[in-house]
């Protein structure tokens, strides 16, 4: 049996769904909840949501390879993500994502072999203002340097 | 210049329902449903305030191009997308106002005859998303949303609003992209007309405003027009969230009068700049807007004609604040690099210019660069402004176009001298040859 979504799930689905005139419009929010279930969208996941909401398939593809943040590759237990846009870079991103990239010792977008961390340098997440900053999985971490940043990475266990 | 708090006043817990409720909260709305649509539209429309999204478009007239009578359902669409560089004023308001702007979708609903309110808050907000949304059902609950306002605000009109959360794309900030990921599709922008007060979502009519604009409207509806139109700037009065980034001592959201010196701003609520160095460099509006040069900024006052008549925009209000050290080769590199990976592909001057502009400014600051590749990128971004679709391609374009107009002799520091060389291969390296292409192809 392929990806099914829980009966938690298909709850949360269906209220998604009746937020929206058409059940197209609920892909995305339909696709956060797989991706909480399952960890990442693959294939077998796609078709599911496009049964579950009675859409074309290529349409829950369409959408899955233009938004970053569905990932479509099972991501590490934490998944580091780095601003280095404008803000941060002028107060030391690139220096924190040199940081990181040495203690993981995985590149953009890649998982260490244990499947703890996976890494990757994302665009302005709107933390400008308490630059530079990394987000753990959904939570932010701003205000850092690259010593703060070693410290949380060492923390996570 | 005196602080005016309108969007994020200074109450501690104000994002709490009783909290606001104890501060006249959800009274403005009450107020707002016992006068006509016209009227309520009127209001905003002399209160004077403008979109805080980038366009600083009349909120009022916006609301206006709404259809009075159609069969069809309209929509609110409450763009909290915020994903311009240097902008993040709007989680503020999620995090310490988010009753403030429910009251103001439940006024701006009221207005154009909307039963239906999306609030388009971006993928990477997960935790205020979270607090939305426990505001939002906090004020489903107390009735102030739903089928239930009926009874509490004893009127026939009520509206139901809910949250949609993105999922890591640029574009979603443009209002016709926004739409189209609102119903399930890629965020492609759509070609303008018809406008969304026309055709919008699923073809209905609708109007997208801002999140900080929305969260102006209750204080315009309980303090009256008047009131709104005499703080800060004339033509772009109220106050604006402005979020101060970079070599800054304070950065931060500050919430000040529009109009207030760029000076003032830095100096004063920024806190000036690190290590008391100068200024080289000032984007006054979000990375898309024409930055300014260190020697330029004296006088000029943050609103949206102020700054137009001195060669920027006001955009999103994120002030960049770059020191004397700074390299402006990489910064526009890293601003293209952004606009590249952003660009939705649709329209071919954006999707390619962006990525040669990328792909040309890379071989700059690694130091193979002369003084002519800064034509040619000129040259590729005024092929890109204005034949794209949406303002993604200006956004592109411009930090390009001006940065090498007002940073010239900045930027040729990382170049190289022209070469000049007698060649072999005379055809392929006409570029560089010093012989007129007459004598070559003799």
């Amino acid at each position: 049996m392929g990806f099914q979504f829980t009966e938690e799930n298909i709850a949360r689905v269906n209220k998604a769904k009746s937020k929206y005139p058409t059940s197209l419009a609920a892909v995305m929010e339909t696709l956060w909840i797989a991706q909480e279930q399952n960890g990442y969208i693959s294939e077998e996941v796609m078709s599911h949501v496009a049964e579950v909401l009675q859409i074309d398939k290529v349409n829950v593809l369409s959408v899955v390879t233009f938004y970053t943040m569905y990932f479509q590759k099972k991501m590490g237990k934490y998944h580091i993500q780095v601003c280095t846009n404008v803000s941060c870079m002028l107060r030391g991103a690139y220096e924190i994502w040199d940081a990181v990239k040495d203690k993981l010792g995985i590149e953009n977008m890649e998982v260490t072999s244990d499947g703890k961390f996976s890494l990757e340098e994302v665009e302005c997440m709107g933390a400008c203002g308490y630059a530079p900053m990394i987000a753990v999985n959904e939570n932010f971490h701003e205000n850092l340097n690259k010593e703060k940043v070693l410290e949380i990475l060492d923390s996570l266990k | 210049m005196e602080e005016i708090r309108i969007v994020l006043p200074k109450i501690p817990d104000y994002h709490k329902i009783e909290v606001y409720e104890n501060n006249g909260g959800y009274q403005s709305a009450k107020k707002a449903f016992n006068i006509s649509t016209d009227e309520v539209i009127d209001i905003v429309k002399k209160s004077g305030l403008r979109g805080r999204g980038g366009a600083a478009f009349s909120t009022g007239l916006k609301w206006s191009f709404m259809p009075k009578t159609t069969d069809k359902p309209k929509y609110l669409a409450v763009n909290g997308d915020e994903s311009e560089p240097g902008s993040f004023k709007d989680r503020q308001v999620f995090e310490d106002n988010p009753h403030q702007l429910i009251e103001g979708i439940l006024i701006s609903c009221y207005a154009i005859g909307a039963k239906t309110a999306y609030i388009y808050i971006r993928g990477e907000y997960h935790k205020w998303i979270k607090l939305m949304q426990k505001a939002l059902d906090d004020a489903y609950e107390a009735g102030y949303v739903g089928e239930k306002m009926k009874e509490k605000f004893g009127t026939d009109f009520y509206c139901d609003i809910y949250i949609h959360k993105g999922a890591g794309a640029y574009i979603c900030g443009e209002e016709s992209a926004l739409m189209n990921s609102l119903e399930g599709y890629r965020g492609y922008p759509r070609i303008k007309p018809p406008f969304p007060a026309q055709r919008g979502l699923w073809g209905n009519p609708t109007t997208i405003n801002n999140v900080e604009t929305i969260a102006n409207i209750p204080k315009i509806i309980e303090n009256g027009w008047e009131w709104f139109s005499s703080i800060g700037a004339q033509k772009h009065p109220g106050t604006i969230l402005f979020g101060l980034s970079g070599h800054l001592n304070k950065p931060g959201v500050y919430e000040l009068p529009s109009g207030i010196l760029l000076t003032e701003l830095i100096e004063k609520y920024g806190g000036g700049v690190l290590n008391g160095k100068k200024i080289k460099c000032v984007i006054p509006g979000g990375s898309s807007m024409p930055p300014l040069r260190g020697d330029q900024l004296e006088g000029i006052k943050m609103d949206a004609d102020s700054l137009r008549d001195a060669g920027s925009a006001i955009g999103t209000a994120g002030v960049m604040v770059m020191d004397e050290d700074t390299n402006l080769l990489k910064v526009l590199l890293r601003i293209t690099k952004f606009y590249h990976h952003e660009s939705c592909g649709q329209c071919t001057p954006c999707r390619e210019g962006t990525g040669w502009m990328e792909k040309t400014l890379k071989r700059l600051a690694d130091g193979n660069g002369t003084p002519k590749d800064l034509d040619m990128l000129e040259s590729v971004a005024n092929n890109i402004e204005g034949n794209t679709i949406c303002a993604l391609g200006d956004a592109a374009a411009w930090p390009v176009k001006f940065m090498i107009q007002r940073f010239r002799n900045e930027l040729e520091e990382y170049l190289k001298p022209e070469i000049i060389l007698p060649v072999k291969n005379k055809v392929h390296s006409m570029r560089n040859t010093v012989n007129p292409l007459s004598t070559i192809l003799r």
